[in-house]
Parts: structure tokens; C-alpha cells; sequence
């Protein structure tokens, strides 16, 4: 197959996920959709890294999933955080930080 | 073969991508998204990734996700109303995204660049093999490498410090059993209430501890 | 060795006191600071003495010696440089300055003694004598500027110096505020003389002065009368002299030494200094030559009418300063910086004398509640004798020849200069007759009640201490006069002062007797070489007419007093409501008060009100800084909205950035 239409399943992905973030209010959904969007990117690296022949591209798709779960482990943290304190898991509900 | 194999993993990673933002449960969402990934790890595979497949199924959507899952399950992932509270975004969001996603089409189709056509360039099978991941690691990555774990250790104890447990405040009550009889539900509104006579271990949580 | 060796540690000693006495005040125990000060000024003196030498071991056409010790800025045709110009006229100024101060200083020990400020007035009274040596020392504008403001900034903390008195703060504030008029009067015409001349040095401007101006002389004789604003300030002439009296609210030996002896002389000095630009501007030295001459006429009519002693001395300075400026404006500069050299000697010891008989007063000041002190105070009287004979131009005394010789030089001018002649004579006999009014109506007559006291031993001290001007009672705390009072019979170091300043006041004048010693027209003589005026000597019966005529007058000055004032003691009220409106107006200071508190203050402080109500508070409160403020909050505000909370609006502004930059991307490449 042509590198194209890896990185057309790669865009579409992509904007999936970022359209999932600006309609969901449960942030853990928002967070899965991050993860999405990640790994939108993850692929389009590895189709990058094939269609150069060097691995460096696996190596940083590799890197982006260690970030990407340790994010994930400190969005959950807040999530529970929140939970804990009885406030609602929303976001339009958690909009104290405003100017 | 490929071409097929192709297909069917594309249109699984998108319909697992359409099905995270979807559903209303959240437990649905995410087990769409563990069918996304494993989707994407046969496409990398695909793309002669098999150590990155390897680790995206055994990192990813087996370790990460089944957190996910846990989480899911103790803060609960009831269906919301798709009535926002805030901005009315749906329709506006789906201009943008789609709006991105001709953009990143244009981008990456229409840039002449010649890796976009071709299927790769030569490579031995020793690509994408996990000796070649690892020696890269180790030699030319090496400090990636320690940085990653670095940045783990240090997402590990924010999680913890984030998520415990303070003194003093307001700790998540135990459910109500409503079905239970309890003696404080059955004394109050009556005198002894008043004249705090309710039992000591009944009086509302929120006035232990002296708060 | 060079003459300016020792003019450098002239300079230095009195720095270098004030200095140790200022920043070591707690170190100092009891009258230590007293004569640290006063040892450093008689060592400055020494110097003196020793460039005195050192000049005189030159020729005469090599005394003018230029030193530099530093390059502040030098150039783009600007040469300001800390330089001092050693010739006969700084010399002499120095050696009057160090000598008067120095024997001030002495007296200041004994009458400073139970001040709370003792330490202050030493620190400050050294470094008035660093500003004065530094300002006749002056090689060049510069440092003659500096110097200058100095000695302004000097006089003003000394006259403050009892600083919760509010009446010497506002005569301070009075004094200093005149001096910059001056300062700014001194600033500009050095700007004018520069801006032709092309360099600040004294002696290359000298040199390039006939070329310099052709074609322009408007713009020299500008600058040549803003100096004389600068030397009007200083030297309390019309009409900046307002402020002289109210200095007298400043102890006594400030007002001898600043207000008698030394600042006040420094607008002659810089009249006899800048006779190169005078004689090319002669409209100039004309408008200094009248307005001298208007002082001292005026300042002899108020001293009749006055009762505050210290106030009749002021006025006495201020028309002897007159004598000095009219002569110097019309090229008899030896006989106006000799007449500078014996009035140092005599002003400074009535100052000295009439400090003790304050004392013995315990601070009252007016001469109406004084009176017979002769047998009480034989010391004081005798001191207030041979000032007052000196100030009133008798001979042998020393004020005599030296009035006498400004007035014979300024008739030998000629023209309209014996206007100046004879009303020079007339100021002479005022002089004579309110000097021996004040000495008459202070030690003749009846003992007074303090008198009295004293001759039974005892110094007579005030219940309560009160401002000698308004009555106000005040405490002998800091920042007002101490409990004690010093008078001469009683301290040794006061009575050494002013015997010397006595026998000075005596002998000073015989230097220079006409046509028997000529000491210092000759030592002046290379300061002024090529100057026709100074040249000009006055024909021997001209000289003998000015001789003779000059003890006439003193001596029926005198005689006068004496007939008013203590043979038919009524006359002097008599004559006062006779001439009812000629008194109010010499009590009033010829109105000239009055007049700057219509013409200036008054529409000054008029225009702060408006500044203050109006402008400050509508226009730039509310409009500039209001308008300011409010233009920022409504942007701040509309910048504001986008922070709305909402996390996904966050993320929707998020994708829309992005898009618009690939957008831009895309269309660009």
C-alpha cells in the first residue's frame, strides 16, 4: 500500500479525536480522546519511519507512548482527585478559572 | 493481501475512533478505543513496526487501558445528556475538525513529497525488529530513553500525590444504603435530634473529626 | 615650588574637616569639634601664607599660575576641568577669607559652647569655607559655579541652622531662593560669554576677549549683566537684597563671617575678576556702578530706623557692599578689594561684639530694651568703638582710607561719576550717624535692668526663651539656641578673637595710606596689567580734597549721633513723628517686601493653588490618568471574555488556531 493512505487513516484519527474533545463533558471520555489523537500521530510517524527505511520514527512513536501513558496516569489522578471531592466530573461544570 | 488486511484494520481503527466520541456510556467509549488500538497495531504491523505493535497491544491497550477501565468503574460513567451546559459546540466542533482534516489532507497529500507514493524504501528484515529497537535505545536514543524514565518515575508519585487522601476534608461518603434501616435515619426529625441524642458513630461524617 | 601646591592643601584642610567633623559627630568629645575645625582653617590659612611666598618669589609678569587636577569633560569644545588660578587677586581673597574665618572659628568655641548643634554648626561652618576658598580659588567658570552654588547651599544651612525656629527657616529659604536667581543669573551669562569665547578657562577667555565679541556686543554686554544678577544675589545689592536681613536670623558668628566677612563679597570679587569683559562693556559696569550706588544710599536710611542690632549691622554690610560694588564697577578695583580687606576686619568684630551683647541681653536683640551697658561690658564697648569709629570713616582708622580711596578713584572717572561722588560722601555721614546711634543708644545712657545685673556680676538669664523676632517661646532643645549665653568678658577665646579683629580693624588700613605705601595696588598690579582704568591714578588734590573731606564728614557723623541721642535724648521721637511717612517708610524696608510679595509670591503661590486644584487634579487625574486607566480596563476587559472557564471552549479556540496556521501554511507555500 502507499504511505498515502496510512497517513489519510492518520488524519482522519486525528481530527476524530480533536472533534471529540470540543463535544464531550466527561473528562474522561476528553482524555480518551487525546489518546486518539496520539495515536493519529503515532501512526503517521511509523509510516514516515517506513517510508524513509530508518527506525527512528518506531523509536519516537515508542517515546510518545511513555508520555502518552504518563499523562494519562496524571489526568486519571485529577479525575479521581475530583471524584473524591464530591464536585461533578464535568468540564463545563469545573469552570471556576475563568477571568 | 495487504491491501485487504489494510482495509479492514483502517476502517476498524476509524469506526473504534467514531465509536470513543459516540457513545454515551464511558465504559463503551473505552472499550472502542481498545478495539482502536488493536486496529493500529495491526497496522503497524502492516508497516513492519512488529516491536511497536508488539508494545502498543501489551502497553497500551493492556495496561493502560485496563487503568482506564478501573477508573471508569470507580467515578462512574453514566450517560450524560449531549445538552451542554456551556458553548453549544457540536456543530461548530464538527466544522472544525472537519475543517483540520481537509487542511492535514491537503497537506500531507498535495506536498509532492515522493514517500507519499511509494511503499517505502528498501529496508532488510532486520527493520523494526525489537534487536533493532533496542540497540537504537541504547546507543543513539540513550537519553530519550533515561529521560522516559525519568518521566515516568515522576508521573507515578504526582499520580499519588494527586489522588490521595487529605486530613480533614471530606472523604467520600459511604453510599447511603437507602434500603437499610439505620438508627440514625430512624431518629431523625423526631426529639432526639434535637436534644443531639443521636448516636455517636451515626452523626453525619462531615462532624467528624472536629472540621 | 609652585604656588599652587600649597593652594590645593588650602583647599584641602577645610574639606577635610568638614568631613572628619561630620561623619565622626559621635566620636567627639565635648569642644573637640570647635577646634578641629578651627585648626583646620588656620592650617588653611598657613597655606595661604605660604602661596603668598611662593607668589611672591616670582616676577611680577609670572604671577598667575593655572593648575589642573582633573578632567571632568573635555570636549566637543568643552573644557570643564577642576582648575584653580593662583594670581594677586585669589590670593588676597584667601588670605582674608582663612584669616577672618579662622579667627571666627576661635570665637565660635566659646559662643557655640551649649548649643545642642555644636558639632552640626562646626561641619557646616568648615565647609562654607571650602566653598568660599573654592570659589575665589576658581580657575575657570566651572568651578567658580560650583563654588558658588556651594556657598549658597552654606549660607542656607547655617542661616536655618536653629531649624525649629520657623522664622530662620523661612530666611533661610528666603536667602536661598534669591541666591539661585543669582546662581541662574551666573549660569546664563557664563553661557553668553562662552558661547563667544569658546572656552570656560579664565585666562584664555581674557585673552580672547577684544576679538571674541566684534560684531556682537549686545550678547557681551548681556552676559556682562547677567553676572552682575549672580553678584547682586550674593552681595544683597537692589534688587536682590531682601534677603540680608532676614540671614541675620542666623547665630552670630554665621552672620559675621557669611553675612559680613566673606560671602557677601563674592559679587565684588567677580567684578573685579571679569574687569576684562566690564571694560568692553562699559553699559554694563555703568548699570553695576548706579545700582551700588543706589544701595548703599538705601541701606543707610533703613539702618536709621531700625531697632534690632543685628538688623542695623546687616544694613550697614549691605551699603558697604555698595561702596565696594560701585567701585569695582567703575575700575577702582585695588581700592574696592582693599576696602573688601578692612570691612572683613571691622563688620566682623561689631558682628562678634554685638554677639556679646546678646549674650548679655540672654538673646533680646532690640535696641529699644537696651541700654548703659559701658561700665557693665568695658571689653564689648571698647570692641563696639573701634568698629564703629573704622565703619565711619575716621582716621587713622582703616575703613577710613578705604572708603576714601574708592571715592577719589570712582570721582576720577569723571562725567556723570561725581553723582556717585557726592552721594558717596552722603551715605559716608549716614553711616556715621546710625553707627554711633546704635553704639550711643546701647552703652550710654541709663543701665538697664541686665546692665545691672551684670556690673553686680551676675548674667542676666531669660525666664523663658523666646524667639527674639515674634515672642514665641521656644526650649533650648535641638534646633533652637541653648540654654547658655557667652559673652566676651567672661571667655578668653572670644576676647582673643576680637582683639585681633581690633587691632586689625586699627592698623589694617595703613597698607595703604595715599602716597606714602601703596602695598596692595602694587600686589594687585600683575592681576590687572592692561586695564586703563586700573592704571588711572587720581591727581594728588583730588586725593587730598577726598582726604579731608572724608574725616569732616565722619567726624560731624558722629557728632550729630551724639547730639541726637545722648545730649537731647527726646530729639529722635520728636523727629519721628515730624516725619511720620519718611519713618514708616524706612521701617518698612522701603516697601521692597511688600512689593516682591505682590509681584511674585503672591501670583506664584496663586499659580500652585491652580496647578495643584485644576490642572493636577482634573486634568491629569482624571483625564491622563483616569483616560489612561480606563482605555487599558476596557481592553483588559474585552481581552477577559475569552477566558470564559469552559475547557472545551479552550479546546475549540485550541483547534481553530491551529487550522488558521496550517491555513496560512498551506496558502503561503
Amino acid at each position: 500500500m502507499a504511505l498515502g493512505w496510512y497517513l489519510t487513516v492518520s488524519a482522519l484519527v486525528f481530527c476524530l479525536g480533536a472533534a471529540g474533545v470540543l463535544i464531550r463533558r466527561n473528562p474522561l471520555v476528553i482524555l480518551l480522546c487525546l489518546e486518539l489523537m496520539l495515536n493519529g500521530g503515532n501512526l503517521a510517524l511509523v509510516a514516515f519511519s517506513r517510508g524513509h527505511g530508518s527506525a527512528d520514527g518506531q523509536i519516537f512513536a515508542l517515546i510518545v507512548m511513555v508520555v502518552a501513558a504518563c499523562e494519562v496516569v496524571v489526568g486519571l489522578g485529577l479525575i479521581v482527585a475530583i471524584h473524591r471531592r464530591r464536585l461533578p466530573v464535568d468540564v463545563d461544570e469545573l469552570s471556576e478559572l475563568r477571568g | 493481501m495487504t491491501e485487504v488486511l489494510f482495509f479492514i484494520a483502517g476502517v476498524g481503527a476509524i469506526a473504534g475512533a467514531m465509536g470513543v466520541i459516540g457513545f454515551g456510556n464511558a465504559f463503551y467509549s473505552v472499550l472502542s478505543l481498545v478495539f482502536h488500538l488493536i486496529s493500529l497495531a495491526v497496522l503497524f504491523l502492516l508497516l513492519q513496526a512488529q516491536f511497536v505493535a508488539a508494545a502498543q497491544v501489551v502497553v497500551y491497550a493492556g495496561a493502560v487501558m485496563v487503568l482506564y477501565v478501573f477508573v471508569v468503574a470507580y467515578v462512574g460513567g453514566k450517560g450524560q445528556s449531549l445538552a451542554p451546559v456551556g458553548p453549544a459546540l457540536t456543530p461548530l466542533a464538527a466544522v472544525f475538525a472537519a475543517a483540520l482534516a481537509v487542511e492535514l489532507l491537503i497537506a500531507l497529500l498535495g506536498s509532492g513529497l515522493s514517500v507519499v507514493n511509494s511503499t517505502g524504501a528498501a529496508s532488510g528484515a532486520s527493520f523494526g525488529t525489537p534487536e533493532q529497537i533496542g540497540e537504537l535505545f541504547l546507543t543513539k536514543f540513550l537519553l530519550a530513553f533515561e529521560v522516559a524514565s525519568y518521566l515516568l518515575l515522576v508521573a507515578a508519585v504526582g499520580a499519588v500525590i494527586l489522588a490521595r487522601r487529605r486530613r480533614g476534608l471530606p472523604d467520600e461518603p459511604t453510599p447511603a444504603p437507602s434500603h437499610v434501616e439505620s438508627p440514625r435515619l430512624a431518629l431523625v426529625g423526631t426529639m432526639a435530634e434535637t436534644v443531639h441524642a443521636l448516636p455517636e458513630s451515626e452523626r453525619s461524617p462531615a462532624h467528624r473529626g472536629g472540621w | 615650588m609652585s604656588p599652587t601646591t600649597p593652594a590645593w592643601l588650602v583647599l584641602a584642610f577645610p574639606l577635610v574637616g568638614t568631613a572628619a567633623i561630620g561623619l565622626g559627630w559621635r566620636r567627639l568629645a565635648g569642644r573637640s569639634a570647635g577646634w578641629i575645625a578651627t585648626g583646620s582653617i588656620a592650617l588653611s590659612f598657613a597655606g595661604s601664607i605660604g602661596v603668598l611666598i611662593s607668589l611672591l618669589g616670582r616676577p611680577p609678569a609670572e604671577r598667575q599660575v593655572v593648575s589642573t587636577l582633573y578632567d571632568y569633560a573635555n570636549t566637543v569644545g568643552v573644557d570643564a576641568r577642576l582648575t584653580i588660578l593662583v594670581d594677586p587677586v585669589s590670593v588676597f581673597m584667601i588670605l582674608v577669607v582663612s584669616g577672618i574665618s579662622m579667627l571666627i572659628h576661635l570665637y565660635s568655641v566659646a559662643y557655640m559652647a551649649s548649643d545642642r548643634g555644636y558639632v552640626r554648626f562646626f561641619s557646616y561652618l568648615n565647609y562654607f569655607v571650602f566653598s568660599m576658598l573654592l570659589l575665589v580659588l576658581a580657575g575657570n567658570f566651572v568651578a567658580l559655579i560650583i563654588g558658588w552654588a556651594f556657598v549658597g547651599a552654606a549660607s542656607y544651612l547655617l542661616i536655618s541652622f536653629w531649624y525649629r525656629r520657623t522664622t530662620a527657616t523661612a530666611a533661610g529659604i528666603k536667602a536661598f531662593v534669591m541666591n539661585v536667581i543669582g546662581d541662574a543669573g551666573l549660569v546664563l551669562g557664563t553661557y553668553f560669554i562662552f558661547s563667544h569665547v569658546g572656552t570656560l578657562d579664565f585666562l584664555k577667555t581674557f585673552d580672547a576677549l577684544p576679538r571674541a565679541f566684534a560684531g556682537h556686543q549686545g550678547d557681551l554686554v548681556a552676559g556682562c549683566l547677567l553676572l552682575l544678577v549672580g553678584a547682586f544675589a550674593k552681595s544683597a545689592q537692589i534688587p536682590l537684597h531682601t534677603w540680608l536681613p532676614d540671614a541675620m536670623e542666623g547665630p552670630t558668628p554665621v552672620s559675621a563671617l557669611i553675612h559680613a566677612a566673606t560671602m557677601v563679597t563674592a559679587g565684588v570679587y567677580l567684578i573685579a575678576r571679569m574687569h576684562p569683559l566690564f571694560e568692553q562693556a562699559p553699559a554694563a559696569a555703568d548699570v553695576g556702578a548706579i545700582l551700588g550706588c543706589a544701595t548703599l544710599l538705601m541701606a543707610a536710611t533703613i539702618g536709621l530706623a531700625v531697632t534690632d542690632l543685628k538688623r542695623v549691622i546687616a544694613y550697614s554690610t549691605m551699603s558697604q557692599i555698595g561702596y565696594m560694588i560701585m567701585g569695582v564697577s567703575s575700575g577702582a578695583y585695588a581700592a574696592g578689594l582693599f576696602h573688601l580687606y578692612t570691612h572683613a576686619f571691622f563688620k566682623a568684630l561689631l558682628f562678634m561684639a554685638a554677639g556679646s551683647l546678646i549674650g548679655a541681653m540672654a538673646g533680646i536683640q532690640s535696641l529699644d530694651r537696651m541700654g548703659g551697658f559701658r561700665r557693665a561690658m568695658p571689653f564689648t564697648f571698647g570692641c563696639f568703638v573701634i568698629g564703629g569709629l573704622a565703619l565711619s570713616a575716621v582716621p587713622p582708622f582703616s575703613g577710613y582710607f578705604s572708603k576714601d580711596d574708592i571715592l577719589v578713584a570712582v570721582a576720577n572717572r569723571g562725567g556723570w561719576h561725581w553723582a556717585l561722588y557726592v552721594l558717596g560722601y552722603l551715605g559716608s555721614f549716614i553711616t556715621a550717624v546710625y553707627t554711633f546711634r546704635m553704639i550711643f543708644r546701647a552703652f550710654l545712657g541709663q543701665p538697664v535692668e541686665q546692665a545691672r545685673e551684670l556690673e553686680a556680676g551676675h548674667l542676666h538669664h531669660a525666664d523663658a526663651p523666646v524667639n527674639p523676632m515674634t515672642g514665641e517661646e521656644e526650649d533650648p532643645d535641638v534646633g533652637f539656641p541653648g540654654p547658655e549665653h557667652h559673652i566676651a568678658e567672661r571667655s578668653p577665646s572670644m576676647r582673643i578673637a576680637m582683639a585681633v579683629l581690633a587691632f586689625g580693624a586699627v592698623v589694617a588700613g595703613l597698607v595703604q595710606v595715599p602716597g606714602v605705601t601703596d602695598v596692595i595696588e602694587k600686589f594687585l598690579a600683575p592681576s590687572f596689567q592692561g586695564s586703563p582704568l586700573f592704571e588711572a591714578t587720581p591727581p594728588p588734590d583730588l586725593v587730598v580734597v577726598g582726604l579731608v573731606l572724608g574725616a569732616v564728614v565722619g567726624v560731624s557723623g558722629i557728632a550729630l549721633a551724639w547730639l541726637v541721642w545722648v545730649r537731647r535724648p527726646g530729639t529722635a521721637g520728636r523727629i519721628r513723628r515730624r516725619l511720620s511717612g519718611v519713618y514708616e517708610l524706612l521701617v518698612n524696608k522701603w516697601y521692597f517686601d511688600e512689593l516682591y510679595d505682590a509681584a511674585f509670591v503672591r501670583p506664584g503661590a496663586a499659580l500652585g493653588r491652580f496647578a495643584q486644584q485644576t490642572f493636577e487634579r482634573v486634568f491629569v487625574d482624571r483625564t491622563l490618568v483616569g483616560g489612561t486607566t480606563g482605555i487599558v480596563r476596557a481592553g483588559s476587559t474585552a481581552v477577559r471574555a475569552a477566558q470564559t472557564g469552559f475547557l472545551r471552549y479552550y479546546a475549540a479556540l485550541l483547534v481553530v488556531g491551529v487550522a488558521a496556521v496550517a491555513l496560512y501554511f498551506l496558502i503561503a507555500s
